[in-house]
């Protein structure tokens, strides 16, 4: 069996460090709905790991499924590492 | 409903093979304070509480069930390896006996969880009193759990996670304060 | 001391066995003293911030083993 490249921490970690942003940001609205500049903050980020999203999956596969992600041929979604693996 | 994502919040990393380690930290994947406690008791919640704070149990919710996972992630790896001999010489003879290295819903002490360890009171603020408490009780497991482990990568993570609870008790004093519609005269502008 | 600390000192009687710990110190988290959290705190990057467990600086605290204060840890 095959391991993962060094550059599949260093990807994911990037993306990892987004999501935090946006989870804390998710919650701080939820309390603080009215707070435009940190809204703005929020759209860039949501915008950033769009492109992240997109270049991890080029390289390692899909991240998310039901239709939120495509699928290359033959279907790799069900295939190892899951996260608590690697 | 929910998507899956198949990566973890946080990058989870254990030193070594320490099933003595795994045994406590078990508390926090199936313990009265722990995780899984925190998901199912803030996800119930959210059907019965004012609709100003919904998303926010919605949200904490939902990464409860991170955290869940990432505690998970720390029992598989600690003992994804051990023998039986060093499961049984670390105090889990009992849990190899019933369940091999399978993750099982319990306490550090062995007891199954319960749904006894989740309210629902249906009175917001009785309910959101409750979510402080638990997030600050998680808060001291980490700190108990800290105490007694010497693997540096298990206490990265876990330091990740307290600072969790302290963010999510903010949120919740916040949703308190919103609640007594006293939000408009604390923020500054 | 850590500002993000307190301390006590429990009554030590003559029949205690083990041997006494004169300071007890229990956690005061940053957000017990934060009220409603106002706008612009000043925040992690990205990198930072996961590490950290947290967006805004006001809100860390670290909290670091007895081992780990030992070998020199907690200085971060």
């Amino acid at each position: 069996m095959t391991q993962v490249p060094a550059e599949y921490y260093q990807l994911m970690e990037q993306l990892q460090a987004v999501d935090f942003v946006l989870v804390e940001l998710t919650l701080y609205l939820d309390t603080h709905p009215g707070d435009q500049q940190s809204i703005q903050q929020f759209n860039q980020f949501a915008k950033e790991r769009k492109r992240l999203k997109k270049l991890f999956e080029s390289q390692f596969g899909p991240l998310l499924q039901y239709g939120n992600s495509y699928s290359a041929y033959p279907w790799n979604w069900s295939e190892s590492p899951w996260p608590w693996e690697v | 409903m929910w998507v899956y994502e198949k990566k973890l919040q946080y990058p989870v990393r254990v030193s070594g093979c320490n099933p003595m380690l795994a045994k406590f930290l078990i508390e926090q994947y199936g313990g009265a304070d722990g995780e899984l406690a925190a998901a199912l008791r803030y996800l119930n919640q959210r059907y019965t509480i004012p609709g100003k704070v919904i998303g926010l149990l919605n949200d904490i919710g939902t990464e409860e069930l991170a955290h869940l996972e990432m505690i998970a992630t720390m029992v598989y790896k600690l003992t994804k390896d051990a023998t039986p001999d060093q499961m049984k010489a670390a105090g889990l003879g009992e849990h190899y006996a019933d369940h091999d290295k399978a993750l099982f819903y319990h306490n550090a002490a062995g007891e199954p969880w319960s749904a006894k360890y989740i309210q629902a009171k249906g009175d917001p603020i009785a309910d959101l009193y409750e979510d402080i408490a638990a997030e600050e009780k998680a808060r001291a497991t980490y700190q108990w759990i800290i105490n007694m482990s010497d693997d540096p990568d298990l206490n990265d993570g876990l330091r990740f996670l307290r600072e969790r609870e302290i963010i999510h008790s903010q949120r919740f004093r916040e949703a308190v304060e919103i609640l007594k519609d006293e939000r408009d005269r604390k923020v500054i502008f | 001391m850590n500002p993000h600390h307190k301390a006590y000192n429990p009554y030590i009687s003559p029949f205690d066995p083990c041997p006494p710990i004169q300071t007890k110190t229990y956690s005061t988290p940053p957000h017990l003293y934060m009220g409603f959290q106002p706008l612009n705190l000043e925040q992690f990057t990205p990198a930072e911030a996961l590490r950290a467990g947290t967006l805004w600086k006001p809100f860390f605290d670290p909290y670091f083993s007895p081992h780990e204060l030992a070998k020199g840890g907690g200085q971060s």
